[in-house]
């Protein structure tokens, strides 16, 4: 009998604000350690904290992205625990009502199946410091820059039944995220980081005691622990073991996870309202003003690509990436009205691979919009052949010049006059006669011959569809 | 009414000795038996209050107001190294 993986995710998201959750401190990342903290993010005695509106705000605006319900009247309390990176020795977060409750996240699968994975809240806290412990002996060091920075947690249902579909819940999460602006969601800065809730269960029975994973930040890590622990959790049931219900630490070295700390014994929070904080209230006409005001989000971006420009799904996907690379591609449409879908595919498959092996990106990109669609115009208008242009885009790269100016100065202008492909096609025959009889004989073959020694003789620049179209009219003979 | 007096102890990091966690418990004991008596009162149809003082939470504009006073902060700690606090050591 088969088992079945049950997977819920908590993501701890950075919201990007100018200072930290409940007091003026600047959140820029990389100052020197402790440089940016003050009473409020300290802890210390008698200071009381206030709520910054954008992390509220951005916070509303992520529940309104994946349609959830937003409450507006919501409530903080105090998690308590004792770690040096936790100066107050509680943490600030929102437990009984949280701002945002529901909601969901639609991901397709690699073979095309659609599901709806639902998010059962998103609340805001404020994230601890940062404790090091490398290299040092009998102590730690801590650095409480990071203390009090505003986070949302998204946690989600038990619904994802795959490590693949954890990570498409994830990405898809993390695109939404990146294009409301609410975070800057780099993984590598920890702004965007995952526990995993997993269990195994057979089919149809309840859920398994549950293990989970903390704290990764990375994609490839996250699927990596997941699948890592659904064997573990297997083989020991198989064995006739029980799975304890623990926190477990990735190490992505040594591939394998091992147990943090006893749950049952080390926890216990012991909630309860901060006093400090009254409700949080919005108004309805608040949360409407911040609906009006929402980006295009991935998913409605995609269905527009492939409704007003008839994009494939997958150049539709390619360019809805990210809100720069629909930007780009827009204007570049703006400068190319023609044909959008030549836009894609220059854009796809010729611009971005250029640019990633030259190790920049769009917004670095030596080629502006305005400049590319100079290059599709005379493509469009058969100026060029397409290998050409891949050539002059190449060009185009490294120097200033224009399409326009690189083909007159190279010479590059397509042959489309048929007097002279014709004067070349004549020629070909005449010094290829075995050939020209063979394909007169019967060997369809030999046109792949004559359309490259045509191409070859015009070096490239005779229009291989007038080429294709001259030589079937004057091979019959 | 019967208190884990050790665990509530150690979940606030207080050191307590055998002699006082059992003088302590018969106290902490008569102090929630006495908050209990809160839980005889008939809420039905109350709502449920979030604070005592009955006002919404002002909230602060996105602009930093703080400068850096890393030394006047740190002026009490015990221990700093290179503008970090040092502690004992705490590893998982």
């Amino acid at each position: 009998m088969s088992w079945e993986t049950v997977i819920g995710l908590e993501v701890h998201c950075q919201i990007n604000t100018d200072t930290k959750a409940f007091c003026g401190c600047s959140t820029e990342f990389g100052a020197e350690p402790n440089s940016q903290t003050c009473p409020v993010c300290l802890g210390m005695p008698g200071q009381l904290p206030v709520l910054n509106t954008v992390a509220a705000d951005k916070s509303i605006l992520t529940g309104l992205a994946i349609d959830a319900h937003i409450n507006l009247e919501s409530k903080f309390d105090r998690k308590n625990y004792f770690y040096p990176d936790l100066p107050k020795g509680y943490q600030i977060t929102q437990f009984t009502v949280p701002i945002v409750e529901g909601g969901h996240i639609d991901i397709t699968s690699k073979d095309g199946v659609k599901k709806r994975l639902g998010v059962t809240r998103i609340h805001m806290e404020e994230d601890a410091g940062k404790s090091m412990h490398e290299g040092l002996d009998a102590v730690s060091h801590i650095d409480l820059n990071r203390s009090g920075i505003p986070l949302m947690e998204i946690v989600s249902e038990p619904d994802m039944r795959s490590a693949d579909e954890a990570i498409a819940y994830l990405k898809q999460l993390h695109q939404v995220i990146r294009f409301l602006g609410v975070s800057g969601a780099d993984m590598e800065k920890g702004q965007f980081r995952c526990d995993a809730n997993v269990s195994v269960r057979r089919p149809g029975e309840p859920f398994g005691t549950r293990t989970e994973m903390k704290n990764m930040n990375s994609f490839r890590f996250i699927k990596q622990a997941i699948e890592f622990e659904v064997n573990r959790q297997i083989e020991l049931i198989e064995d006739g073991g029980e799975v304890v219900q623990q926190s477990r630490l990735w190490d992505s070295v040594k591939n394998e996870s091992r147990p943090m700390r006893s749950k049952e014994e080390a926890h216990d929070y012991r909630y309860f309202p901060e006093p400090d904080l009254p409700p949080l209230r919005v108004t309805q006409e608040h949360v409407d003003a911040i609906r009006a005001g929402m980006p295009e989000l991935p998913g409605q971006l995609r269905q527009r690509f492939e409704t007003d420009y008839g994009l494939s799904p997958y150049d539709a996907d390619v360019l809805s990436q990210t809100r720069e690379t629909s930007e780009w591609y827009e204007s570049l449409v703006a400068a190319h009205p023609a044909d959008p879908k030549r836009c894609a595919n220059w854009m796809a498959n010729e611009l971005l691979g250029r640019l990633k092996e030259a190790g920049k990106d769009l917004a670095s990109s030596p080629v502006s919009a305005q400049r590319l669609a100079g290059l599709l115009d005379r493509v469009g208008d058969n100026t060029i052949s397409g290998k050409s242009a891949k050539d002059i885009l190449d060009e185009m790269m490294v120097s200033n010049d224009d399409a326009d100016s690189i083909i007159e100065a190279k010479g590059l202008k397509q042959v489309s006059d048929t007097g002279a492909i014709d004067a070349i096609i004549h020629e070909v025959m005449q010094a290829n006669p075995n050939q020209v009889a063979g394909y007169r004989g019967g060997k369809d073959k030999l046109m792949g011959f004559f359309v490259g020694q045509v191409m070859k003789a015009s070096r490239g620049k005779a229009n291989p569809g007038m080429v294709n179209q001259r030589l079937a009219e004057l091979l019959k003979g | 009414m019967d208190i884990d007096v050790k665990k509530v102890a150690m979940l606030s990091r207080i050191r307590l000795t055998d002699d006082e966690a059992t003088e302590l418990g018969p106290q902490l004991a008569n102090i929630i038996g006495y908050v209990e008596q809160l839980s005889e009162v008939n809420t039905d149809g109350v709502e449920p209050t979030a604070h005592p003082h009955d006002a919404a939470m002002p909230l602060r504009a996105n602009i930093v107001t703080n400068v850096n006073r890393r030394e006047e902060l740190q002026a009490s700690s015990p221990k700093i190294e290179s503008g970090l606090y040092v502690v004992p050591k705490v590893i998982e």
